[in-house]
Parts: structure tokens; C-alpha cells; sequence
């Protein structure tokens, strides 16, 4: 189903061009008023008189306070981001993740960018590429966006980064992490603030791997990053894969594939289903009595959108992930302290990715002094990755994907009686991504 | 191929049929009787769930649960076929899309208001978590069994209600000649009403039953909502029996097709070129089915007689 929602602005203009046109159409309305009066009363001449030099002076007055205004609103351009995600459809709950991290992240700042007024239009992409690239066109023409970020989901990001960079516009995005854009397809103008696909994977991989693991079977929904997934696990681990199996994107019965995969009787299951898959998935999984039998090791699977929806199904299930709320550095505790705060929910790699993001494009306007023309200023500001990432000090590879820790991550108890995630250990440091060979691009 | 998995996948694709069915029951009768398109029937399902998944984490008792949501969408769908739909029928499907279409829009913001946009917690009652052994070898989930009891069981109430009783004759009446029906002295609007807050039970019936297989989340209706659309236009739309027997159909189709094709292609083109086209074609075959009974059967397999 199509549901075609608006972009919405979050900070109204400022509108004082419309000011001026709205004090034009009351003068003109003003002075036939006046003379009309006068042809009713003709003993009243001498208040025509003054009526209409009044009427004079004050439309002078105007005239000067909307020059000014005119050139106040020009001194004061605010900084425009186009942050594109789903918010609406199953998917919707992880941008709501994220658009309340962009919140956080613009009231930490002040609501200024750069030092400059920011104004945010978001866009629903309904986890559609079509839509997603509407989107982009629409906020590059119409609203004249200096920077578009967010994007959920790969097959959309493919479709919107090329949009957007090709427009000469700089691109953040804050999940999503093909392949392609991280090799041959890199661009001066897009950066992310995420990770490559493979990455996290990869560490999953190396983790199975030390296990000494094997018979392993794969799942991931059949998209441009279900396909990431499984090429960057199997780039680490090197034990026998059973059978990879595709399955539909937004699909909700998985039980037709679980019966296969109990026919094939692995040794562990390797799982890549995000957001509102994964709630099914792991429940099904548990109810189909496997979560006893055969372990579930999983990536972007059991987080902090899931684990409120399947509770103890997913007990004691391990993760890779380069960030995670117990992650110890100051920006980090700032962040997950405040975000508990002021919405009342634990929040998501979806939600520190994308508060990076606005830190990533504030350091970047910052550096340039507001001078927002100023693209070659402000890509080489973003290439020093200079602001508190919630991951700690990280810094940017040649194809601008994060060469960053990854760590193991479990489903585990809290004090409170919740399902958190916590962190085991660090399986890579300062991991590059496998793709940043291909990219052509040298600084 | 393992003979015992063959069995295995067919109870899925069944349980999954009897799923569509007790939606595809509903949106059938309301277009078959009411000649109404109605978009807004993957609400009212998602509606079911969260009340019945709401009910069932207060009470504890999953029975009572399903109960109450399926009396209070009962009530919320009369109560919407008053206020929006009634002023819809005479007007052009277009129209109907276009307002159910708002509905949905509504519902989900609703839901999103009342209770959030995240996932609800759900669980499977613990009296039916255990697993069936349905032939030796093959554990089968209770829960599960259940549903396929509960989905039969429908249709042969239905079944009765709509062969036996004055109000399935009257049904039956409204959906071939309502003029006549209406001719004849009975209140048409009343029965409209009845047969459309009947079909949102039923609905309410699917969500309540879904609810702790699936994600309850504002949307969750829409993604099933298209596959009950394929369900009554190859079963016939109007027609119960078509609406059963094009459920298990897809469902059977939509299953057998996710777990076999792809060890049955690799066979014929090999393993690499399977696991590309296996996924892809595997969730087509219920689309590429249904054009070809549009195709050699435009009606339906059992279309309701008209006159």
C-alpha cells in the first residue's frame, strides 16, 4: 500500500517575504477605504487629508522595515537538511528512532547548525526506492536543501545517493552502507556516518570463526543488503555454509523456512533480519522450539527495536555491532542519558548513527563559516570526522565509510528486569571496509 | 526430497491459508454483498491485534482477550460503516479506494497515538506453547495447530450461517438482487451494517490470532492485505467457498513455492543461478496464479451467482 505523506517542515519560515506581500494588500485596501469615507461625509475633508498622509508615511516606514527585513533574512539563511527515512508502514518505528535523534542532536546544538538557523525536512520513503528518489528530487528543487541525510534501507540509498551528489549536493547518510557506494561508486559528496554493510558481518564472521563453528545456515531478506550481509560474513568465516536462503523483504511467516532449516540440521543459524522482520523471525524461531536446539548468532537483528517486542525469545542471542548503549565515552553517556529523557525509550544504532550525522554536517558548516557555497570547505572539514561521535574517536577511510571498533554484543537481563544489550568484547579494531580498494578517490 | 518435510511445509501452507481465509472472508462478503472496495480491511485486522494483544498482557487470559477485541471491533467497524461508509456505495470504486484509503491512513496514526509506534510485547499463551508431534519426526508448534482448528472452524459456521439461517438467506439475497431484497420489505441497511461489522470481526479474528506470530505494529494489516486481495479475486469475489478455496490455494502456493523452488531450480539451472531467481520468482508465484486464473477465468474459481 502506497501512503503518500508530505515532507514536513519542522521549523516554520520565517515568512517575513510573505509579511511584506500580505502589508501591500492591506494598503491597497486601505486607501480606497479612506476615499470612500470621504464621499460619504464631505464635512470630514481635512481627516481625508491626513488620513491619506498618514496612510503615505506609514506605507514609507513599511517599505524601509521590509527592506531591512529583506536583508536580515538574507544575512540569515538557515542551513536546510533533507533527512529522508520511513516513518511510516512496519518500518516506521526505526524512524521514529532516528528522527528523534536528529531532535536530540539539533537541541544539543542549540537548534543552530554551524551557528546558522537549521531547518529540517523530513521525508517518509515507505521503505521505496521510487519514493525515496521522489523525495531527494523534490527536496533538491523545491526546497533547495544544502543536505540531504538518513536513509534506512540500501535498495533506496542506491537509488537516492547518485540523486543527490549528482546534483552537486552533499549526501549523509546515516545507515544504510551498499557495497557499490563504498567502492567504484564513491563520491567527494557523499559520506556516511554508519558503516559499510560488510562490516558488521564481517565481524560476525571472524567471531563464528574463533568459535570453531561450522555447518552454518544463512538468512537475510533478498535485497541489495541481504546480499552484503551474507558476502561479509563468509568473508571471515571460513567454516562450511549449509545453504544461504533469500527471503522476501518485509515478509512476516518465516515458518516455510524454518521447517527447511530444521531439515537441514545445522550446527548454528547466521540471521540478518532488521526492524519489524526480526520481531517475527526470532519469535518464530523460539516458538518453533530451535532457540534450545541450534544458537542464533545474528547482525542488526536483536536490538533496541526488537528486543521490547520478543522479550526473553531473545535471551542470550549474540550480535556484532560497532556502537551500543553501554558503549563508555562521555558523548556516548550524554546522548543515551538525554534521548532516555526526554522521549522515554533506549535507543538505537539507527538513532546514534543519525545524531552523528548532524554533529557530522554541524562541524562541517562550522568549519566554512557558514559560507554554505563553500562544498570543497566542507567536505574536507567532514573528511577530519572532527565532532564527539557517540562511537568515540573515529576517523573517515579514502571512500568516507568509518574505519572503526566492532564489538560483541549480548541479549542479556538488565537490573531493571528489561531485555539490554551488552557488550562481550571487541572482535576488530579499527576495521576498514573491503571495498575502499575500488574507490577511485584520493585526498 | 524428504517425504516428512513435504508434509511438514503442506501443514504451513495450510495454517497459512486459514489466516488469509478469515480475512479474505470478510472483504469478500462486504464486495460481493456491498459492492464495496474496501481498503481499510487490513485495519480492522491490525486493530484485533492490538486490542487482543493489549487485553492479553493486562488480563492474562488469551481467551478473553480474543474475545474482547473481537467484540470491540465488531462495534468499531458498525460504527464506522455508519459514519464513512454508508454514503460510499452508490458512488464509484474509485471514490471508495480513495476514502478507505484515508482510513487507513487514520487507523494507523491512531494506533500510532494510542499505543505507540513501536512493537507491542507479545507472547504465545503458555498454554499452547508446546509442540505437537504431528507425525513422528516432525515437532509442530500448538499455537499453530490451533489456528489451522480455529480457521476451519470458521468457515463451516460460516458455512451453516450462510446456508442455513434466515440471516445467511437474507445475505445471500442482498448479494444477488438488493432492490429486490429491499423490495420486499427487509431493512437493507441494517443487514449492510450487520454483514460489515461481521466481516470486521472476522478480521479482528485474523489480528487476534496473528498477534503472537507477528510483529504488532501500526501497518502490519497493509502487507497482508494485498495477498487477501489475491485470494478473493481467484477465488471469486463474493463467494465464501471461493474465499476458502482461494486461501489455501495461495497459501499452499506461497509456501510450497518459498521452500521448494529454489532445490528444484538449482536442479535444472544450478546452484548459483537458483539462488538468484529462486527468492525472486518464490514470491511472484501467488501474483503469476492469479493473472493466470484472470486470464482463463476472469469470475474467480467460484464466483456468487448474480442475476
Amino acid at each position: 500500500m502506497a501512503h503518500l505523506h508530505p515532507p514536513t517542515r519542522a521549523h516554520a519560515d520565517p515568512g517575513q517575504r510573505q509579511l511584506r506581500r500580505l502589508d501591500g494588500v492591506l494598503e491597497s485596501r486601505r486607501l480606497p477605504a479612506a476615499s470612500i469615507r470621504t464621499t460619504q461625509w464631505p464635512g470630514m475633508r481635512r481627516t481625508k487629508e491626513v488620513t491619506v498622509r498618514q496612510l503615505r508615511i506609514v506605507l514609507v516606514l513599511l517599505l524601509i522595515v521590509g527592506l531591512f527585513a529583506g536583508q536580515a533574512v538574507l544575512a540569515a539563511e538557515p542551513v536546510k537538511i533533507g533527512f529522508i527515512t520511513s516513518l511510516s508502514g512496519p518500518a516506521g518505528i526505526i524512524g521514529k528512532h532516528m528522527k528523534d535523534s536528529v531532535e536530540l542532536a539539533l537541541e544539543h546544538l542549540g537548534r543552530k547548525v554551524g551557528g546558522l538557523d537549521v531547518e529540517v525536512i523530513y521525508g517518509d520513503d515507505q521503505r521505496k526506492p521510487d519514493v525515496g528518489k521522489q523525495l531527494a528530487d523534490e527536496m533538491l528543487k523545491k526546497h533547495k536543501v544544502n543536505f540531504v541525510s538518513g536513509i534506512i534501507w540500501s535498495n533506496v540509498m542506491l537509488a537516492v545517493a547518485p540523486t543527490v551528489t549528482g546534483a552537486g549536493t552533499i549526501m549523509v547518510g546515516t545507515n544504510a552502507g551498499p557495497h557499490e557506494l563504498a567502492g567504484k561508486m564513491c563520491s567527494e559528496l557523499y559520506f556516511t556516518t554508519s558503516w559499510q554493510n560488510d562490516q558488521t558481518p564481517e565481524a560476525m564472521g571472524k567471531y563464528m570463526q574463533d568459535q570453531g563453528l561450522t555447518d552454518v545456515y544463512a538468512m537475510a531478506p533478498n535485497y541489495a543488503a541481504g546480499k552484503d550481509m551474507v558476502s561479509g560474513f563468509k568473508r571471515y568465516f571460513k567454516g562450511r555454509v549449509v545453504d544461504e536462503v533469500y527471503t522476501k523483504l518485509g515478509q512476516q511467516d518465516y515458518q516455510a523456512e524454518i521447517s527447511q532449516l530444521r531439515g537441514k540440521n545445522p550446527k548454528a543459524v547466521f540471521v540478518f533480519y532488521p526492524g519489524d522482520m526480526g520481531i517475527q523471525f526470532l519469535k518464530q524461531y523460539a516458538q518453533a522450539g530451535l532457540r534450545e536446539q541450534i544458537p542464533l548468532y545474528s547482525v542488526y537483528t536483536v536490538d533496541e527495536i526488537s528486543l521490547p517486542a520478543v522479550g526473553e525469545a531473545a535471551l542470550g542471542n549474540y550480535e556484532t555491532r560497532y556502537w551500543s548503549p553501554d558503549l563508555k565515552n562521555e558523548a556516548n553517556a550524554k546522548y543515551v542519558g538525554d534521548f532516555k529523557k526526554k522521549f522515554g525509550y533506549t535507543p538505537s544504532f539507527y538513532g546514534a548513527q543519525s545524531y552523528d550525522g548532524i554533529l557530522l554536517i554541524d562541524s562541517a558548516v562550522r568549519a566554512v563559516r557558514g559560507d554554505l557555497g563553500n562544498k570543497k570547505g566542507m567536505v574536507a572539514a567532514m573528511r577530519k570526522a572532527d565532532f564527539r561521535s557517540t562511537r568515540g574517536k573515529f576517523s573517515f577511510n579514502v571512500n568516507h565509510t568509518p574505519i572503526q571498533n566492532f564489538y560483541l554484543l549480548r541479549a542479556v537481563k538488565g537490573a531493571g528486569g528489561d531485555m539490554e544489550m551488552q557488550i562481550q568484547k571487541t572482535v576488530f579494531e579499527n576495521h576498514k571496509d573491503a571495498y575502499y580498494q575500488e574507490c577511485p578517490m584520493k585526498w | 526430497m524428504n517425504w516428512l518435510l513435504v508434509v511438514e511445509q503442506c501443514l504451513n501452507g495450510l495454517q497459512f491459508g486459514v489466516m488469509l481465509f478469515l480475512m479474505a472472508a470478510g472483504l469478500t462478503l462486504v464486495f460481493g454483498i456491498m459492492n464495496l472496495v474496501n481498503l481499510a480491511h487490513g485495519s480492522l485486522y491490525m486493530v484485533g491485534a492490538y486490542l487482543a494483544t493489549a487485553a492479553f498482557n493486562r488480563t492474562g487470559s488469551f481467551l478473553a482477550a480474543v474475545a474482547f477485541a473481537l467484540a470491540a471491533t465488531l462495534a468499531i467497524g458498525m460504527l464506522v460503516e455508519v459514519i464513512a461508509l454508508r454514503t460510499l456505495y452508490e458512488r464509484d470504486h474509485l471514490d471508495q479506494v480513495l476514502a478507505t484509503f484515508g482510513l487507513i491512513l487514520f487507523f494507523n496514526e491512531a494506533v500510532a497515538i494510542v499505543w505507540g509506534r513501536a512493537a507491542l510485547f507479545t507472547a504465545v499463551p503458555r498454554a499452547l506453547s508446546g509442540h505437537l508431534q504431528v507425525l513422528p519426526g516432525i515437532p509442530y508448534p500448538a499455537y499453530r495447530a490451533v489456528i489451522i482448528l480455529v480457521g476451519l472452524a470458521v468457515a463451516l459456521l460460516l458455512y451453516v450461517v450462510v446456508s442455513r439461517t434466515r440471516l445467511g438467506m437474507l445475505i445471500r439475497a442482498g448479494a444477488s438482487n438488493r432492490t429486490m431484497v429491499g423490495a420486499l420489505g427487509v431493512n437493507i441497511r441494517l443487514l449492510y451494517t450487520v454483514v460489515f461489522g461481521f466481516g470486521a470481526a472476522l478480521a479482528a479474528l485474523g489480528g487476534a490470532m496473528a498477534g503472537p506470530i507477528y510483529s504488532v505494529l501500526p501497518g502490519m494489516g497493509e502487507e497482508i492485505l494485498i495477498q487477501v486481495f489475491v485470494v478473493i479475486v481467484i477465488g471469486g469475489i463474493g463467494s465464501i467457498r471461493g474465499a476458502l478455496v482461494g486461501a489455501v490455494v495461495v497459501g499452499m502456493v506461497d509456501t510450497l513455492g518459498r521452500a521448494f523452488l529454489k532445490p528444484m531450480l538449482s536442479t535444472v539451472l544450478g546452484p548459483s543461478a537458483a539462488d538468484n531467481a529462486g527468492p525472486a520468482l518464490a514470491s511472484m508465484l501467488i501474483y503469476i496464479l492469479m493473472a493466470a486464473v484472470l486470464f482463463f477465468r476472469p469470475q474467480g474459481l467460484f464466483p456468487a451467482v448474480r442475476s
